[in-house]
C-alpha cells in the first residue's frame, strides 16, 4: 500500500530541525498551532515561537519587523487567510522591502473539506504570484515539503509554501533535493505532457500510467515552484508534446494553469486543457466528495489529455 | 542627559524649512502632516535615539518606524540632517529614480527600518523589531509615530493588543494626533475618543502631552525608557501644518504640496534665509 505522509506534519518536525541548528529562526502563528503543526515549534523552543492571537495581519506586519531586525521568521495560519486576510500586509511589509519571511500556510484548497467555502483556499496561488519578490512552492508529498521548506530558509527573501489538511502519498524519498524554481520532470509525453502540483501529482502520475492503455503515451511534469515558474519545462514540453494539460488544486485562474497559460501562448501556442476549481466557491464536504464533484480526479485529468491530443489533430487540419 | 532645548528649536525650524523646500520641488507630497510630526521627529532624532548615520545597519541602534508613512518628507528631512543621506537628494523627492519615495521603502532609503505608506502596519513591524531584538538582549529601542486618522485602521487595535500582550516596554509608540484626516475633522470622519482610555484599557502606559512643546517631548521619550513590562504611548496633541499659519489645522493641507507663493511666505514665517 502507498505511504501516506502529511505535509503539514513534516512541517512541524523540520521547523524543530531548522530551530535547532538556527537561533535566527522564530515562528509566528495566529491561534491555529495546532492545525498547522507550530505547536511543535513552540513545545521545544518557547522562547521563539509568537502566538499573535486571531490577527493574521498584524503577524504578517510583526513577521516582517522580525525580518528587518534580521531574524528568519516563519509565518503560519490557513492559506486563504495568509493570502486572503493578510494580502495587502504581505505586500507591503513584506515583499516591496524583500522580507525574508517564510510564509508557510496549511489547508490549501478545498481538502480543508466540511468547513466550507470560508475556509477553503482556491485563490492563493493567484494571489501570492501576482506579488513582486515572492516565491511561490506547492510540493506534492511530505518529504518534498521538508525539503522545499529547507530550501526557503537557504534563500533570502519572501516565500509562499502552501501545505495541505490532507495526507498526500509518498511520492519522493525522504532526503529527496528541492531547488527553487526548478521543475520535476518525471517524463514528457509524445502525446501530452500533464503539469500538475501539490495534491494533483500522484492523480496526474496514476492518469498517464493509465492513458498507456489508450495508447498514448503521456508525461507528467510535478511543478512545485509555480514562480518563478520554470519555463524551460514547459516550453520544453510543449515543443515535445505539442499538447498540455495543467492540474492544480486551485482556481483555473491566476494558478498554476494561468502562470503555464502565459508563457504557452507568448512563446509556444499549442493546445491548452486547465484542470482546477472552475470560477466557483467550493461546498462543504467530505474530501473525497469535495474533490469528485469539483473534478479534481485522475478521470478528469485524462479527459483534459484526450481533449488536448483531440485539439493537436484539429489544429493540424486547419 | 540634559535637553538643549533652544537648539531642538532651531533643528525643528530647518526641519520645516527642508520639508517645505521638498515638497514644493516635488509638487505633490503630504504637507500638513509631515509639518504636526516635526518636533517629534527632531526630538527623537536629535535628542533621544542611538544610532550611527555612517553606519546605518549598526546592529545596537535604536530603531524607526514612521507608520504614517505619508509623513515622508519630515522622516527624509530629520534623516538628511542626520546625516543619512547627502542634503542633494532633498530635490528628488519623489521624483523617479530617486531614493525618497512618496511613502518609506527601506529598499533605497538608508536609515528607514521598514516600508509604511499603506496605513495601519507600522505598529505591528515595530513590534517585530523590539522583539527580535529582546531576543537578542539587544540595548535597541524601537519607536513608531501613529497617525490619529491611521488608527482607524483594525491592525493597529491588533498590533497594540499584542505589544502589550508580550509587554514590549522597549517600543514607544507616539500619536500625531492632530484631530484632522482627508475629508475632514476625526469627529466627523471616525470618532477616536477617548483616545487617552482606549490606548490604557489596551494595557498601554499613556503620556499625554502638547506635540509641539519640545520640552515634553522629551520629557516623555525619557519616562517611556524608564517603564518596565508595558508598551508606552505618548498621546501627543498636535497642529496640522504647525509653524505655518496659513496652513494650521487646515485639513486642505493634508494630501497637498504648497504652491511657489504660499512657498515664499511659509519660508519669511519660519524665517529662512
Amino acid at each position: 500500500m502507498t505511504k501516506m505522509l502529511g505535509t503539514r506534519d513534516v512541517y512541524g518536525d523540520v521547523l524543530i530541525e531548522l530551530g535547532t541548528g538556527n537561533k535566527d529562526i522564530v515562528v509566528l502563528d495566529a491561534d491555529l498551532a495546532s492545525s498547522t503543526r507550530t505547536a511543535k515549534f513552540k513545545k521545544k523552543f518557547s522562547d521563539r515561537f509568537f502566538n499573535m492571537g486571531v490577527s493574521e495581519q498584524d503577524m504578517m506586519g510583526t513577521a516582517a519587523g522580525f525580518a528587518s531586525a534580521g531574524k528568519i521568521p516563519f509565518a503560519s495560519t490557513f492559506a486563504i487567510f495568509a493570502t486572503g486576510r493578510a494580502w495587502e500586509q504581505v505586500r507591503q511589509s513584506i515583499c516591496l522591502p524583500k522580507m525574508n519571511v517564510k510564509i508557510v500556510a496549511t489547508h490549501g484548497g478545498i481538502t480543508v473539506g466540511e468547513d466550507g467555502a470560508s475556509h477553503h483556499s482556491t485563490e492563493d496561488i493567484a494571489l501570492m504570484r501576482v506579488l513582486p519578490n515572492m516565491t511561490v512552492i506547492i510540493p506534492a508529498d511530505g518529504y518534498e515539503a521538508g525539503a522545499a521548506i529547507k530550501a526557503a530558509v537557504k534563500y533570502r527573501g519572501p516565500v509562499f509554501i502552501r501545505l495541505s489538511r490532507e495526507k498526500f502519498p509518498v511520492l519522493y524519498p525522504e532526503n529527496c533535493e528541492f531547488e527553487i524554481g526548478k521543475a520535476k520532470v518525471h517524463s514528457i509525453g509524445e502525446d501530452a505532457t500533464i503539469i500538475s502540483c501539490g495534491l494533483m501529482v500522484h492523480m496526474s502520475l496514476e492518469a498517464a500510467e493509465e492513458l498507456k492503455k489508450d495508447g498514448l503515451n503521456v508525461g507528467v511534469i510535478n511543478m512545485s515552484t509555480i514562480k518563478p515558474l520554470d519555463t524551460d519545462a514547459v516550453l520544453n514540453a510543449a515543443r515535445i508534446s505539442g499538447a498540455i494539460v495543467t492540474a492544480e488544486e486551485h482556481s483555473i485562474i491566476g494558478g498554476l494553469g494561468g502562470a503555464v497559460a502565459e508563457v504557452l501562448s507568448e512563446n509556444e501556442p499549442v493546445p491548452l486543457k486547465r484542470v482546477g476549481i472552475n470560477d466557483k466557491f467550493g461546498m462543504s464536504g467530505s474530501t473525497v466528495d469535495l474533490l469528485k464533484h469539483y473534478g479534481l480526479t485522475k478521470e478528469t485529468v485524462k479527459e483534459a489529455v484526450h481533449h488536448v491530443i483531440k485539439m493537436k489533430g484539429i489544429r493540424v487540419r486547419d | 542627559m540634559e535637553a538643549d532645548v533652544e537648539k531642538l528649536k532651531k533643528i525643528a525650524r530647518q526641519i520645516r524649512i527642508d520639508i517645505l523646500t521638498m515638497l514644493v520641488e516635488s509638487g505633490s507630497g503630504h504637507t500638513g502632516g509631515s509639518l504636526s510630526a516635526t518636533d517629534i521627529l527632531t526630538v527623537l532624532y536629535f535628542y533621544k535615539m542611538r544610532y550611527d548615520p555612517k553606519n546605518p545597519k549598526w546592529e545596537e541602534r535604536d530603531k524607526f518606524v514612521l507608520s504614517k508613512g505619508h509623513g515622508a518628507p519630515a522622516l527624509y528631512a530629520v534623516l538628511g540632517r542626520a546625516g543619512y543621506f547627502g542634503l542633494e537628494h532633498f530635490h528628488t523627492l519623489r521624483k523617479l529614480g530617486s531614493i525618497l519615495r512618496g511613502h518609506p521603502n527601506s529598499a533605497v532609503t538608508p536609515g528607514v527600518e521598514v516600508c509604511t505608506g499603506s496605513l495601519g502596519q507600522g505598529l505591528s513591524q515595530a513590534n517585530g523589531l523590539a522583539l527580535a531584538a529582546r531576543l537578542d538582549n539587544k540595548p535597541t529601542r524601537v519607536y513608531a509615530v501613529l497617525g490619529d486618522g491611521e488608527t482607524d485602521e483594525g491592525q493597529v487595535w491588533e498590533a497594540a493588543m499584542s505589544s502589550a500582550h508580550y509587554r514590549i516596554d522597549n517600543l514607544c509608540a507616539i500619536l500625531d494626533n492632530n484631530g484632522l484626516q482627508i475629508d475632514g475633522t476625526n469627529k466627523e470622519v471616525m470618532n477616536i475618543e477617548p483616545v487617552v482610555e482606549k490606548w490604557k484599557s489596551f494595557g498601554w502606559h499613556v503620556i499625554e502631552i502638547n506635540g509641539h512643546d519640545i520640552k515634553a517631548i522629551v520629557d516623555a521619550l525619557n519616562e517611556a525608557e524608564k517603564i518596565k513590562g508595558k508598551p508606552t504611548m505618548i498621546i501627543a496633541h498636535t497642529v496640522k501644518g504647525k509653524g505655518v499659519s496659513f496652513m494650521e489645522n487646515k485639513v486642505e493641507y493634508h494630501g497637498v504640496a504648497p504652491t511657489r507663493d504660499e512657498y515664499e511666505r511659509a519660508m519669511k514665517e519660519l524665517g529662512a534665509n
